[in-house]
């Protein structure tokens, strides 16, 4: 069985269905939101964060999040305080050969400005390396980074993420007594 | 094992220092923490053993709820550990059975 | 012994009880709030994610932080608090019996809002008593409030949100979640917390279940099973993970031993994790007088438990003469709106239908001639 409920992963369908996906010619245009949240479930902080009103959610508090994205700067304010962490930006306008994600980050250690990580898709497996544009922690996010990477156009689609960096060996034994 | 940083919480307060003693090894604690999380960050993982079977039993509430922490705490039987604070120079020891000691289980 | 003398006494710190406590006290009534806990907040304290709901809910905000915030409003309505305080029996005329800071005391109330919470269901299985196996909400306690970590290697049995955000927390705390195990075929919990674990690669295991856990002296192993679809393991579908922790996410029941003790009429929800009191509207049980809120009525979440909490507290304080009119009735239609929207959606059936049942129940008491 696909989708969400069953695998953790939005399924080709559901994402299609989605409300807060941009369209590609938004796309084109430069850096948006995507917004893949898919299951109702009673949320709203991203309406209420976005400057511009690009999102709205209409009529119950269960109805997923439409994104405008005319109206959308991609400036990620969304981003973090999305309680679901579901949303990311998307950037193909930002090189080349390479386009850049925005995502949510909550795990430590945190990667530099300038290493080369590798990007995972949904479904936590690596797609491809990915070199890291910026790590920021504005006090508004409360702790959670965003972290920008980039990687190459063909994986702009699937990459949300990137793999958990390994703890520094801790010194202290963890024994049976 | 102490969660020193965390990405959310920051970094640890800073508490006192103190030892605490565990079936009569020293053991490091931080002041008013749980006597459970000093021993728990020590690699301890079994706090009692049971009356009929001789069983052990580790953290399952971590809430003062369960029995299954209870230790000697200086001399006194049936200490919840998980919500009872830690002091310096404080003794804990496993319990057998329903408050004894090994020798009496 | 120590009497006390209060018009409401509210039990249980956690968020329906703060709720509770401040709108009561805000309202004019004199409010006692009694808990066991030496600190106050309930389990709001060890969340550290941030909340769904709305603005109103405090969505995107903090657990913890949310605590903090109904802590001051406690402060500044000028609740009385007795915290390490055991409310172990509520007698006739509304008498709570208490031990607060290990003296035995006395507390005669006109009201009383009972928000004693919920309590983490046990699982039995070959091994579950070995150390290393423990609830989900006591591996987020010792991580996230104790700052230690209880393991290195998880595995979670339940797929509910309780056992999806710990294995999200458990990671940030710095462990590796080795598998999520769930016995339905399906995430129980909200698919945005199960995607979360997935792009930071962690299997799920669904239609499965926990066969057996071993380990010498402590866990070390957890042997898992496929199960078909009436629940019985399929043979040969076993699957052995190592691990030095086995977290339980099976639910939660509510903690309703008072509400029985007071005489309260009761009905089963399953939904709602078992007998739960009957209440009104206006959150008063079949006993006059005897308000309940948050998962003593039903396990929802902390968000709905506050809302719940806020209209007990007022209408407690209302039936003492505090408060009254079109602005009351009109701040408890926006806290039932609020409660409407949080059950609201497919997802909010069942619970939207229990509550109805939970309600009409209560009304069928009163119809009936009183309490059972």
């Amino acid at each position: 069985m696909t989708g969400i409920a069953y695998t953790g992963v939005p399924s080709a369908e559901e994402l299609r269905a989605c409300p807060g996906i941009p369209t590609p010619e938004r796309r084109k245009k430069g850096r948006v939101a995507v917004i893949e949240c898919v299951q109702e479930i009673p949320c709203n902080p991203c309406a209420a964060a976005c400057p511009f009103h690009a999102i709205s959610i209409p009529g119950e508090i269960t109805a997923l999040p439409r994104l405008d994205g005319e109206l959308c700067t991609g400036c990620g304010r969304c981003v973090a305080l999305c309680p679901g962490l579901a949303i990311t930006l998307v950037d193909e306008t930002y090189g080349e050969e390479e386009g850049a994600v925005d995502f949510p980050y909550e795990f430590l250690p945190l990667p530099a400005e300038g290493d080369t990580v590798d990007a995972v898709g949904r479904d936590g497996r690596t797609l491809c390396a990915a070199r890291v544009v910026s790590v920021r922690r504005p006090e508004a996010n409360d702790g959670t980074r965003v972290i920008r990477i980039a990687v190459p156009k063909r994986f702009l689609d699937d990459v949300k993420s990137i793999r958990r960096l390994a703890r520094k060996e801790e010194e202290d034994a963890w024994t049976t007594k | 094992m102490r969660i020193t940083d965390h990405p959310i919480l920051g970094p640890a307060e800073a508490g006192r220092e103190i030892t605490i003693f565990y079936n009569g090894a020293p053991v490091p604690a931080v002041e008013g923490e749980p006597i459970a999380a000093a021993l728990m960050n020590a690699g301890v993982r079994s706090f009692r053993r049971t009356a009929k079977r001789d069983e052990p039993r580790g953290i399952f509430c971590a809430i003062g709820r369960c029995t299954d922490c209870m230790m000697i705490v200086n001399g006194k039987p049936n200490v919840r550990t998980c919500i009872t604070g830690a002091a310096d120079g404080m003794r804990v020891e496993t319990q057998y059975g329903y408050g004894g000691r090994k020798e009496q289980a | 012994m120590k009497k006390l003398r209060t018009e409401v006494a509210v039990v249980g710190g956690g968020p329906a009880g703060l709720s509770a406590a401040a709108e009561a006290a805000r309202a004019g009534a004199k409010v006692l709030l009694i808990d066991e806990n030496k600190r106050l907040g309930g389990q709001l304290v060890k969340q550290i994610h941030k909340f769904f709901g709305s603005e109103a809910h405090h969505a995107g905000v903090r657990g913890y932080q949310i605590a903090r915030r109904l802590l001051r409003d406690v402060e500044d309505a000028g609740v009385t608090v007795a915290s390490n305080a055991l409310a172990y029996g509520l007698f006739p005329e509304k008498e709570l019996g208490v031990v607060w800071d290990g003296k035995h005391c006395q507390v005669s109330a006109e009201r009383i809002v009972l928000a004693a919470g919920a309590k983490e269901n046990y699982l039995a299985f070959p091994g579950s008593t070995l150390p290393g196996v423990m609830g989900a909400g006591a591996a987020q306690t010792m991580a996230n409030i104790n700052r230690v970590l209880p393991g290195r290697r998880i595995v979670m049995l339940g797929s509910g949100n309780v056992g999806l955000i710990v294995s999200y927390q458990l990671m940030q705390a710095g462990a590796d979640v080795v598998a999520v195990v769930e016995g339905a075929d399906h995430i129980g919990g909200y698919g945005v917390h199960a995607a979360k674990l997935r792009r930071a690669g962690v299997p799920f295991y669904l239609s499965h279940t926990v066969k057996r856990a071993s380990g010498d002296g402590a866990l070390a192993r957890v042997e898992i099973v496929q199960v078909g679809k009436n629940w019985q393991s399929i043979p040969g579908t076993e699957l052995t993970l190592e691990a030095d922790t086995l977290c339980l996410a099976a639910g939660l029941n509510p903690m309703t031993e008072l509400a029985w003790m007071a005489g309260c009429a009761f009905l089963y929800l399953p939904a709602f994790g078992g007998h739960v009191p009957a209440h009104d509207a206006k959150m008063e049980t079949t006993v006059p007088g005897v308000y309940v809120a948050g998962d003593i009525t039903g396990v929802e979440e902390a968000s709905t438990a506050m809302e719940e909490g806020r209209m007990a507290g007022l209408s407690a304080a209302e039936s003492l003469g505090y408060g009254a009119g079109a602005a009351l009735d009109a701040e408890r239609a926006a806290i039932q709106r609020r409660l409407d929207d949080l059950r609201a959606g497919e997802r909010g059936a069942i619970r939207r239908e229990s509550k109805a049942r939970q309600t009409a129940a209560a009304a069928d008491q009163r119809q009936g001639g009183g309490a059972t």
